[in-house]
């Protein structure tokens, strides 16, 4: 067994006892895929190369959880349209700058003039507008229930000031309709889940019942270390080899049972679902996104500013909806690491460093270029 | 933007009057910070609390020993980095050191 970090591992002998367990439930007659729901997790599985841990027989498969890369590239293009209206700034976290749509990045437009800012908080956004009362501060809000919460108080507080030159353009999206569409898809193989960290913290363990009653599939919230993803994936086992399916919590030092019901209530006062949305590599999912709601109209980027509504498709070679399914791993997309390149992403997964595809060109696919590097270099002597 | 980061409440500044805003000092990885506690409000943390932070707001009461946990964790992932930067960059206002 190849134990590449297990010297960084806090409790190097829990981890090989609960890799050891894993191996001894898996049947050796049956494949396991289990799909982790979040890219922290997918970062912390490859980051720590868990997958060497586990028997062949069990299958990671990375799920939609990065909301830079289901993002669609028409929002984007919509987005930036919105930051070229005179006197505006168009302000987003770090991760959006590079995320290109079909004009450039926000840094690109940055480059050619146009007011774009990083900012790391939604609070921030609304600070600059205060500062500067000339200038319109559209914020870019992405994220799923980790980071609607903010957003919605950020709104709240923009009211309570009577900002007027303050809007959110909202890309905000939520984690349920997703798993489910991976559900309804029929080439879906997924034998159990493991759920969202983060995203959990927020909406707790009651939404994901449907996934073990309806679906019998057993899903576990986990937190990010490695022992906490071994032990998910050994809670999954244990419920596939009873028969059961149920929801549970491996991460309850930091995930409530009921979530967090402040976030939960400035959520539902501010958003509203909308009928449908597009997500990269997905399609269009009923009832998957936020908006603004009426109330909050004056602050909202979509109802002030005139939205061309851009609709991009994904290059036809491009199989990100494939990978998101795990029905492809990363490396068996045509484009990965030769069209598609975390410098010249073609596909919402090599995006950003929380996406499947890039996380395995980051580690994985380096590290055989490596090996392969260091054999020429063996063979040249 | 899926970072969360530990930071241990120095003190609350307690309600705004201004705007109904609950904040806290912090110290975030060494740097005091101000972060907005509105999400806890149903049980708001006092000074020496551990805390959550995700896009400058407290999302989640913790333990010191799971704040030492996740900051280790962040390091190697090679995301302290990453985390330091988003904690510099939280404009909210530097705190009176």
């Amino acid at each position: 067994m190849s134990m590449r970090f297990v010297d960084e591992f806090r409790e190097p002998e829990l981890i090989t006892r609960t890799a050891d367990e894993i191996r001894r439930l898996a049947d050796p007659d049956r494949q396991y895929r289990f799909m982790e729901v979040c890219g922290g997790h997918t970062h912390s599985i490859y980051r720590f190369g868990l997958k060497d841990l586990l028997p062949a027989n069990i299958d990671l498969v990375h799920g939609p959880g990065c909301p830079v890369c289901v993002l669609p590239m028409g929002r984007i293009d919509d987005g930036l349209s919105i930051g070229e209206q005179p006197a505006t700034a168009f302000t987003a976290f770090g991760d959006m700058m590079r995320v290109p749509g079909t004009r450039g990045t926000p840094l690109e437009f940055k480059a050619r003039g146009m007011d774009v800012r990083i900012v790391y908080s939604p609070a921030d956004a609304l600070r600059l507008a205060q500062k500067h009362p000339s200038t319109h501060v559209m914020f870019f809000a992405i994220g799923f229930e980790t980071t609607a919460p903010s957003t919605a108080i950020t709104l709240m507080r923009a009211r309570s000031l009577g900002l007027k030159n303050f809007s959110v353009f909202s890309n905000h999206v939520t984690i349920i309709p997703a798993i489910r569409a991976i559900l309804d898809s029929p080439d879906m193989r997924i034998d159990g889940f493991i759920g969202p960290g983060h995203v959990s913290t927020v909406i707790g363990c009651r939404p994901y019942e449907w996934i073990a009653k309806n679906e019998n599939k057993p899903i576990v919230v986990a937190g990010f270390e490695p022992l906490d993803i071994l032990q998910s994936i050994l809670m999954l086992l244990r419920q596939l080899r009873a028969g059961e399916s149920k929801v549970e919590n491996q991460y309850k030092r930091v995930v409530p049972w009921d979530g967090n019901r402040a976030a939960l209530k400035a959520m539902a006062e501010v958003f509203e679902l909308r009928p449908y949305f597009e997500w990269r590599g997905l399609g269009f999912i009923s009832q998957s996104a936020l908006r603004i709601r009426e109330a909050w109209a004056a602050w909202d980027a979509e109802r002030i500013f005139p939205v061309p509504g851009v609709r991009v498709t994904d290059p036809k070679a491009a199989q990100c909806g494939e990978v998101l399914k795990g029905v492809l791993k990363p490396a068996q997309c045509k484009l990965f690491g030769k069209e598609c390149t975390p410098e010249r992403p073609v596909g919402a997964l090599m995006v950003s460093n929380e996406g499947s595809c890039a996380a395995y060109y980051h580690y994985e696919h380096r590290k055989t270029y490596q090996n392969q590097a260091a054999l020429t270099q063996v063979s040249a002597v | 933007m899926c970072l969360a980061i530990p930071g241990k409440i120095l003190e609350t500044t307690g309600q705004d009057s201004n705007d109904d805003m609950h904040l806290a000092v912090v110290d975030v990885m060494g740097v005091r910070r101000k972060v907005d506690l509105s999400l806890l409000i149903d049980d708001l943390p006092v000074a020496g609390d551990w805390v959550l932070i995700h896009v400058g707001f407290a999302m989640s009461k913790i333990s010191q020993e799971q704040a030492q946990d996740t900051l280790r964790i962040l390091d190697t992932l090679g995301e302290s980095d990453a985390a330091f930067e988003e904690v510099q960059g939280y404009g909210l206002g530097e705190a009176p050191s």
